[in-house]
């Protein structure tokens, strides 16, 4: 019954996240929040009893992409300053 | 406005539509069919503790191989993409003395939790995946503390391929070794004691393989990305 209401919980702020992922002006915000939503859904993996797609979730999605994403940001950034020279 | 209210309606019409399954869902209290002889297999026949790893290298081995070689069309493709650029060199900022320090200390620490990572990975949680990814924050945490941080291209490609060429190489040991339909079955080499690091067959090699591999490729793949189109 704990568990169920933790899972709910995080359910909620990863809906939130998701929302706001959309929503928000900013895209380095928007790519934050996306990794919230990875990291607590490995949070969430891991209490069900799957720790091998915890760890993969947690390394890969909330680590890895968004690294990946942040240099894909500053990549167009740069495209877009040499346009406007 | 109109727009907003396609979206909500949209989505009340998935949840509607969702509200079924999740109103029948029951947790399965007997686990039944394939998944039985799964967990029954991987104990008696392969001598692995950890059930995912024993489908994940054995089982649906080939699945893998194919896992492998998406990810490694993926970075080839990535690099080939940012390397058609003007490759101008922009100045980069040096990293802080919190980061630099931070990363001395942490770097090694995340190599030996990688490597532990792939060559436990049919014991513990993890595996070839997980543990590359790991190797490859602790490369990703050097670029990002030095400025001029550099590893050779070619010495990373040369890995990637090796443990790729052994991958696929063990596999085929499998067939010539036990005979026809072993492709990719670790038993070859012996069981060993249960529980011990060198035992289920070639399990632990084929992990390390796509350790090394997966960590090469993830490494070479935010180097390309880091390098604003790399100078090879």
């Amino acid at each position: 019954m704990r568990d169920m209401i933790v899972i709910s919980v995080l359910s909620l702020i990863s809906i939130i996240a998701a929302i706001y992922a959309v929503k928000a002006n900013k895209l380095v915000n928007a790519i934050v929040a996306s990794g919230v939503i990875s990291l607590i859904a490995s949070i969430v993996f891991l209490m069900i009893g799957a720790p091998d797609v915890a760890m993969t979730e947690a390394s890969i999605g909330s680590g890895l992409t968004t690294v990946i994403f942040l240099y894909a940001l500053k990549q167009i950034k740069a495209d877009k300053e040499d346009k406007n020279d | 406005m109109i727009k907003n209210l396609l979206i909500i309606i949209a989505l009340v019409g998935m949840v509607i539509i969702t509200i079924p399954l999740v109103r029948e869902y029951q947790t399965p209290k007997v686990i039944s069919g394939v998944a039985q002889d799964y967990v029954e297999l991987s104990a008696s026949k392969l001598n692995i503790p950890n059930t995912i790893t024993a489908i994940v290298v054995t089982f649906r081995g080939l699945d893998t191989l194919g896992e492998v070689t998406v990810l490694f069309l993926a970075t080839a493709g990535v690099g080939f993409l940012l390397k058609s650029k003007n490759t101008k060199k922009t100045k980069k900022r040096a990293g802080s003395e919190i980061l630099k320090t931070g990363s001395a200390i942490l770097t090694p620490m995340i190599l030996v939790l990688g490597v532990y990572i792939f060559t436990h990975g049919h014991l513990t949680p993890g595996g070839g995946f997980q543990g590359g990814v790991v190797i490859a924050s602790a490369f990703l945490l050097q670029i990002m503390a030095h400025e001029d941080f550099k590893f050779s291209h070619h010495l990373i490609h040369f890995t990637e391929s090796i443990s790729g060429f052994s991958y696929v190489m063990i596999g085929l040991a499998g067939l010539v070794i036990l005979g026809f339909n072993h492709f990719l079955d670790p038993r070859w080499l012996e069981l060993g004691k249960w529980g011990s690091l060198f035992s289920a067959g070639a399990v632990p090699i084929i992990y390390s393989l796509v350790g090394i591999k997966v960590g090469a490729e993830m490494s070479s793949l935010l180097n390309s990305l880091k390098e604003d189109g790399g100078d090879e």
